[in-house]
């Protein structure tokens, strides 16, 4: 069934169970997301995806809009809350992006020039996080992660095992590779972990910069112009 | 009573440093170094990386040279992998492309931005007339025709690479990709804003012009400008003559007799480095020659002395001229480097176009994959970068995390004898002198940038940071400094 929503003034239609980012896009205002993928259900881990529901700060991947909703997304106030979430996942993570192979198709890299983050408004932490080089063909660099929890809820093998796990708390928060469920995954499924990942904390191994600056995801259309027409993964 | 002079920073080098002079009681020069100021550590927090980084990042450590960076770093990578030299004929041409490519916009730069002010308006011309400014003033057409030919270059890097700088082009065994027909055609024809081969191989014999003009003007000035014997030192073929991408390193004496011959991998075991605390620039040295014997002198004019041919028509003609010029030996006059330079910057033109008619360019053959088996966690890549030979040296554990990196710069080759020549200098147009003018202390930095020095890329260090030339007596006094950025 559609319902009638407003996006910054703007009636659109769209099908009940939508979300305010559907809404958003529906209505053709960008609103930028990390943790969500368009193949799954939404994570609402990252908070990248601020906007105003009813007057209400929502994460726009998974609260639904309702009939007659009031979305807000232009807002000053939430392009700086947004601004401000991007630069804290650089502050507290070590992101090299000039020598990181997945510059040009790095979901934060690319959100972070929508959005206006050219240098994060916080002092960086530059954490002492530990690499795990030891599996046979995944390198995980936890400098660049951004605890989004893709690869935890959506990275299975055939079993349906999770190949990703969190430990620890607050900062101590990690992701940790199980190796012995790693070797089960087919290099297909290897390389769908790589792609799911939005930042290159996950790399697999030998294999950087195998597409030339220009042909990279984000070379070709960029996040908004991908996010704008309902292709956010 | 005695004094010491400073020049700090000196002007129109790449990087931080200065010149100290130390004069007696008699006005003559006691002392006179270079002082490298600058650190940076980009072997030490490379390491921890995948391997397969390293030569993405450690580019970074230049702004000009940094393909130079990125193709040592990629052939340490073809080794470190068990590659080695087994690349296919279309990923080694399309680095040879972009390498010459990068020689040819490194030298218009240097030597026309840099060292061409002198050559127009004298050394001891003012220094607001000696300057990039003074030369677009001088000869706006000349200067057009420079843009246009440090253009075409860095387009062929925007096409290789996907940027004018810090782009990316090698991995591990191999490219990302060669040159479409397109692509090779807008160099040859001349397309879209970039000259075609034919003015390009023209605008790169001004270098030449310029030279021969200045020289004719200043014979006697130009061949007694600071002569510093020295050995030299570049990579050679398997004949024996000048190859810039790849080959054994080559060492000759003042008859340009080789003295020493090492494959790439060896080098360790032929050179030591030793450290002076004044500096933070190695010296590296011959062991078998020793300390004050055994450094070399490396880049353009180095290269001139080791090789007997260069592999193009044009350049090699000049190369005649220039051996002959010294009747056979060795060349150790310093402004003989902005001769040599030219010579180059011609080759690196006649090259390209050689490579740009090469069908292999377009192969698809791009990449080698030795598989696991092959991978030996160590490698070395070795390549005549504009200023000189540059190594570099990786070693990474079974998990493919770097260990161990280590940069051996043309710049950091050359400190000895930019010392030797910065004191040579110095004892010419100082010594006994009661008064110290600009002039003189141009002269100096004039020498210093003859070996087109960046000691950014030596130290690895950060920001542009400006080299100052001073003078002091003998009681520690300062008596003269240039302080310019």
């Amino acid at each position: 069934m559609s319902i009638t929503v407003t996006v910054d003034g703007v009636p659109v239609t769209v099908e009940e169970g939508a979300t305010v980012a559907d809404a958003a896009t529906a209505a053709g205002a960008y609103v930028p997301t990390l943790c969500f993928h368009e193949d799954h259900p939404a994570l609402g881990t990252c908070r990248v995806c601020a906007a105003r529901l009813d007057g209400r700060v929502v994460a726009a991947c998974s609260a639904e809009v309702h009939d007659g909703a009031e979305v807000e997304v232009a807002a000053d106030d939430l392009a700086t809350m947004r601004r401000q979430v991007v630069g804290l996942l650089f502050a507290e993570g070590n992101h090299v992006c000039p020598s990181c192979e997945k510059s040009g198709r790095c979901d934060l890299q690319a959100v972070a020039a929508e959005t206006g983050m050219l240098t994060s408004e916080f002092p960086y932490r530059y954490p002492g996080r530990e690499t795990d080089p030891g599996d046979a063909r995944i390198w995980l660099a936890r400098d660049r992660c951004i605890l989004c929890q893709r690869c935890v809820d959506l990275v299975r093998d055939d079993e349906g095992r999770p190949v990703f796990t969190l430990t620890g708390r607050g900062p101590d928060t990690r992701v940790e590779l199980d190796h012995a469920t790693a070797a089960g995954l087919s290099d297909e499924q290897v390389a769908a972990a790589v792609d799911l990942c939005p930042v290159g904390a996950i790399l697999r191994k030998g294999v950087g910069y195998d597409e030339p600056i220009g042909a990279r995801r984000f070379d070709v259309a960029s996040v908004r112009e991908r996010a704008l027409r309902g292709e956010r993964r | 009573m005695s004094r010491r002079i400073v020049i700090d920073p000196v002007t129109r080098i790449e990087g931080h440093g200065k010149v100290v002079v130390t004069l007696d009681e008699d006005h003559r020069v006691a002392d006179a170094r270079l002082h490298v100021v600058e650190f940076r550590g980009y072997e030490r927090f490379v390491q921890g990386h995948p391997y397969w980084e390293a030569p993405v990042l450690l580019q970074r450590v230049c702004g000009i040279c940094f393909v130079s960076h990125h193709l040592a770093g990629a052939k340490a990578l073809d080794d470190m992998v068990g590659v080695g030299r087994a690349i296919t004929p279309t990923a080694e041409k399309v680095r040879r492309l972009g390498h010459y490519a990068q020689m040819l916009q490194s030298h218009t730069a240097a030597f026309f931005l840099l060292s061409a002010p002198e050559m127009l308006f004298g050394v001891d011309a003012p220094p607001e007339v000696r300057n990039v400014v003074g030369l677009v003033e001088a000869d706006r057409a000349l200067v057009t025709r420079v843009v246009l030919l440090r253009k075409w270059g860095q387009e062929i890097l925007q096409t290789l690479y996907g940027k004018r700088m810090h782009g990316i082009n090698s991995v591990p065994g191999g490219v990302q990709k060669g040159l479409t027909v397109a692509e090779r055609d807008r160099f040859l024809r001349g397309e879209d804003g970039v000259p075609s081969m034919d003015a390009v191989l023209d605008q790169a014999q001004d270098a030449l012009r310029l030279f021969a003009d200045f020289h004719e003007r200043h014979r006697a000035m130009v061949d007694a400008f600071a002569p510093v014997p020295m050995l030299n030192m570049g990579l050679v073929d398997a004949a024996g003559d000048a190859d810039y991408y790849d080959g054994r390193l080559r060492v000759v004496g003042p008859a340009r007799e080789v003295v020493a011959e090492m494959d790439d991998h060896d080098y360790l075991d032929h050179f030591s480095e030793a450290v002076e605390d004044w500096s933070y620039l190695k010296f590296p040295f011959l062991k078998a020659f020793g300390r004050e014997q055994g450094s070399v002198r490396v880049g353009s004019l180095a290269r001139l002395n080791v090789t007997r041919h260069l592999s193009t028509p044009l350049a090699d003609a000049e190369l005649q001229r220039f051996h002959a010029y010294s009747d056979g030996m060795a060349n150790a006059r310093t402004l003989h480097g902005n001769w040599a330079r030219a010579i180059e910057l011609l080759h690196a033109a006649e090259v390209v176009r050689d490579l740009l008619h090469d069908p292999d360019l377009q192969g698809t053959d791009l990449v080698v994959d030795p598989g696991p088996d092959a991978w030996t966690g160590e490698g070395i890549g070795v390549v005549e970068a504009p200023r000189g030979t540059l190594i570099h040296h990786y070693r990474a554990d079974d998990d493919g995390a770097i260990t161990f990196a280590n940069l051996i710069v043309a710049t950091t080759q050359n400190n000895e004898v930019l010392n030797r020549t910065v004191r040579a200098v110095a004892e010419q147009e100082l010594s006994g002198r009661s008064e110290i003018t600009e002039g003189m202390m141009n002269a100096i930095e004039v020498g210093i940038r003859a070996y087109d020095p960046c000691l950014s890329c030596a130290t690895h260090a950060l920001g542009q940071m400006p080299l100052v030339v001073s003078v002091y007596d003998a009681a520690g006094g300062l008596v003269d400094e240039r302080v310019r950025g």
